[in-house]
């Protein structure tokens, strides 16, 4: 269909999908790994929209990507207002400062 | 906005050959976008365009139609806006450059700003400092490609375009949060932080009574939404009903809010922040701030206007003559281009009455930005989309019709109307015009 | 070379390049406007898949609302100017290379499946999509009793499923979350038992879910508690009076007045 295949849009998500996910695992800042949980859920929601083009999952794959834009928007939310409880209990938001539970 | 391609013109040309000249006249006349005029058209010397030369082609007159209208429009905000300040101010304004009423002082201030050093300080992130006045330039321009300027006279038909257009327009915030972050001030962090906070909190009320006309119409479409205001103009949304009309009050105020006009321009006050988030800036990247201002200034003027002013219908119930004819007519293009001219007219006054509302009420404290929006507008907009919804019912079973006044139609445009007898709550306009396919989704149109 | 591929090519190259970049840099705001360029992307890659809805969606929530909010997080906790967390090589290297190996498995998968059998179920060539495709009022036309509509009548059984292929979604998808299923139950020669469900449900129950999420993220974010109450406290053993103790003395002095 106009030259541009289900594949590619795949590997596009694909390689979002992936440097999400290196996202997480890299970074140490609170706020870097929120954003890379919304790559992740962006790779993801293409995925969701390629197969909602491409085959006869057609409006239900727009239905969910709208639900995943949302819940990830609440996501945010929570989770910044998670970041800001612990800056201010840790005075920093390097995730590897929370270790209290372990010491 | 979709036309019949060729069933109107078959008869202008009965008896000459498919390749005929005439034909390739018709067709070009009876396009309905750009992009089948550019694959029709042969260019003298190079031969037709072909599919993709069309497409740049069309983007690319689009795109300067657009930007001309993006730099012409801030050149005539920024003289109208001293002129109209020095009104208000008991004086006369620049009177010099470009005759008596200083024409051109606009410009040049704009040559004094390129002679001006690009300054930058020392400890800010120079990268994002570059980028940052593109970024809001780049918002508030792209936010002009999906709004209509008459008829089927935009650059980018969708489904949903005041949504686009909405969405487009917050990212210009984007711009200014990263000028603000990566100056290095304390100033223009301050701005920024405000203006973060500011127009997330003013995102809501704007939108929700932007829902109010969506709500009442019964689309997300530019194009639906101007065709249930045609004829006569107290068939604007306006006037429609009493949740519309203060609807609109409710929707400038917020958009005077998002395009940080005063009374709600806590990101730049001067009192307080020195310049907000532009203290650092100097020259062509400052003016590029208030190029974006004033443009978004036109472009939420424009959104006002499609959704509660009747967009480019004049209120004089001209409409039924453009409506006799399929495909391209005389009649309708003088009238899309009166459209064109008095949309803009239209608009032009609501950003008169923005900067009215500049030079006369005294800036707002932060506190008291904060609290308009999330204690009255938030509220008041959600009670007022919900009287929107039930306004209808209740007249239903008060008055027995759906409307107040019953709307003025012309019959060739709403035949359903006239036809079916139950009332309908939301009335849906046909066009004959667009019962035709659209030939391309995906081409500029 | 069609238009579609020349846009498709410029978007994924953006999206991806922005991803990457996200990752590969340190300061935090850099990697918002880099997530701002990939999330914008992407928007227009949902454009090129004819979910123009879906686009505005990504705009207005992803860039414009969600990035904002992050940006903000940063400026509330940032300890310096420019304050960048850096990673050990210890993390970065394990990090990189389990990814990069996550994205050469889920590229080698995506090559090996043949995608051709997952088809359109409901035969239509692409052709006769664009054929009855219409705006608002459709189901109008097929009320109205002139020659010229009456035509279009067959066309608006089939035109439902049609505006989801073309990009005019955003009615479907409304009306999918109101629980019914036009493009699914009108289909032309197509007269199913039961209709289609829709999102009615999970639509509620987002919308709990996001009116639970504003009161806690509210809650969560506010000021401390525990000093607060604290303060109180040292207020009233100090013997200086509360204000809920001096609203009860002024009620009472009141009452005592009158």
């Amino acid at each position: 269909m106009d030259g541009v295949g289900l594949e590619a849009y795949l590997i596009v998500g694909a390689i979002l999908f992936g440097c999400g996910f290196a996202c997480l695992l890299v970074k140490r800042n609170a706020i870097a790994i929120l954003m890379g949980v919304e790559l992740l859920l962006n790779g993801a929601n293409l995925n969701f929209l390629a197969f909602a083009r491409f085959t006869s999952l057609g409006l239900d794959g727009q239905v969910i990507g709208l639900f995943v834009i949302v819940l990830a928007a609440a996501e945010a939310a929570v989770a910044l207002a998670i970041a800001l409880n612990f800056y201010n209990n840790h005075l920093s938001i390097d995730v590897d400062s929370a270790k209290e539970l372990k010491d | 906005m979709a036309k019949p391609p060729i069933k109107g013109w078959t008869g202008l040309a009965p008896g000459i050959g498919v390749k005929g000249r005439l034909v390739s006249l018709s067709t070009v006349l009876a396009a309905q976008t750009l992009y089948d005029v550019f694959k029709e058209l042969p260019v003298p010397f190079w031969g037709p365009l072909g599919s993709l030369g069309a497409f740049f082609a069309a983007a690319g007159l689009h795109a300067a139609l657009l930007i001309a209208l993006f730099g012409i429009l801030p050149l005539f905000y920024i003289w109208l806006e001293r002129k109209v300040s020095a009104r208000i101010q008991d004086r006369l304004g620049p009177t010099r450059v470009g005759g008596r009423f200083g024409w051109l002082q606009t410009l040049a201030d704009g040559i004094k700003l390129i002679q001006k050093e690009d300054l930058a300080p020392d400890v800010a992130d120079r990268w994002l400092f570059g980028i940052a006045p593109f970024l809001a330039v780049a918002a508030s321009f792209t936010a002009l490609v999906a709004i209509p300027f008459a008829d089927g006279w935009v650059a980018a038909q969708s489904n949903c375009g005041l949504f686009l257009v909405l969405a487009i327009l917050s990212l210009e915030v984007i711009g200014i949060i990263l000028a603000g972050y990566s100056s290095g001030s304390k100033w223009a962090l301050f701005g920024a932080m405000r203006e973060a906070a500011q127009m997330v909190s003013y995102e809501i009320p704007l939108a929700l009574s932007a829902l109010i006309p969506v709500v009442v119409v019964g689309s997300l479409d530019f194009a639906d939404l101007v065709a249930a205001q045609q004829g006569p103009f107290w068939n604007w949304l306006f006037f429609r009903d009493p949740f519309t009309c203060l609807s609109f009050f409710i929707f400038f105020t917020a958009a005077t809010a998002s395009v940080k006009r005063a009374p709600f321009d806590l990101a730049e006050a001067e009192s307080e922040l020195v310049a907000g988030f532009h203290t650092e800036y100097s020259g062509l990247r400052w003016s590029f701030f208030f190029l974006a201002e004033y443009a978004s200034m036109f472009t939420v003027s424009a959104l006002a206007v499609l959704l509660y002013f009747g967009g480019w219908s004049t209120g004089l119930n001209l409409e039924p003559i453009s409506v006799a004819g399929t495909g391209f007519t005389v009649e309708g293009y003088l009238l899309n281009l009166i459209g064109c001219v008095v949309f803009i007219v239209k608009a032009c006054v609501l950003v008169t009455v923005q900067m009215w509302v500049r030079w006369t009420l005294p800036r707002l404290r932060i506190d008291q930005v904060m609290t308009t929006c999330l204690k009255y507008l938030v509220p008041i907009s959600c009670v007022l989309l919900f009287a929107a919804a039930l306004w209808p019912l209740m007249l239903l079973k008060v008055l027995n019709r759906t409307q107040l006044f019953p709307r003025s139609t012309v019959a060739a445009v709403i035949p359903n109307e006239v036809l079916t007898p139950e009332p309908k709550l939301n009335v849906i306009t046909i066009d004959p015009r667009q019962l035709a396919p659209t030939p391309e989704s995906e081409g500029p149109q | 070379m069609t238009i579609t591929q020349i846009l498709f090519g410029v978007f994924a190259g953006l999206a991806c390049v922005s991803a990457i970049a996200v990752v590969l840099v340190d300061n935090v705001v850099r990697m918002a406007f880099w997530l701002v360029m990939a999330l914008g992307a992407m928007a227009g890659l949902f454009l090129l898949l004819h979910a123009d809805f879906l686009a505005a969606s990504q705009l207005l929530i992803y860039a414009g609302g969600t990035v904002v909010i992050l940006i903000f997080g940063v400026m509330l906790t940032a300890t310096g100017p420019f304050a960048s967390l850096k990673s050990s090589a210890g993390q970065t290297v394990p990090g990189l290379s389990v990814s990069g190996l996550l994205i050469a498995m889920l590229v080698s998968t995506i090559a090996a499946v043949p995608w051709t059998g997952l088809g359109k179920a409901v035969g239509r060539s692409p052709a006769s999509l664009d054929q009855g495709v219409m705006r608002q009022g459709d189901l109008a036309a097929a009320m109205a009793d002139s020659d010229e509509t009456r035509e279009a009548v067959m066309a608006v059984t089939d035109n439902w499923q049609n505006r989801v292929e073309v990009g005019r979604s955003t009615a479907p998808l409304g009306l999918a979350l109101m629980g019914l299923r036009p493009d699914r139950d009108l289909i032309a020669g197509n007269k199913p038992s039961t209709l289609s469900p829709g999102y009615l449900l999970p639509f509620e129950i987002i919308s709990i879910h996001l009116l639970v999420v504003l009161v806690a993220a509210g809650y969560l974010a506010r000021a401390k508690r525990p000093r607060a109450t604290e303060e109180v406290h040292i207020v009233t053993a100090g013997s200086s009076v509360t204000p809920k103790e001096h609203r009860i003395d002024a009620a009472t002095s009141e009452s005592a007045d009158g």
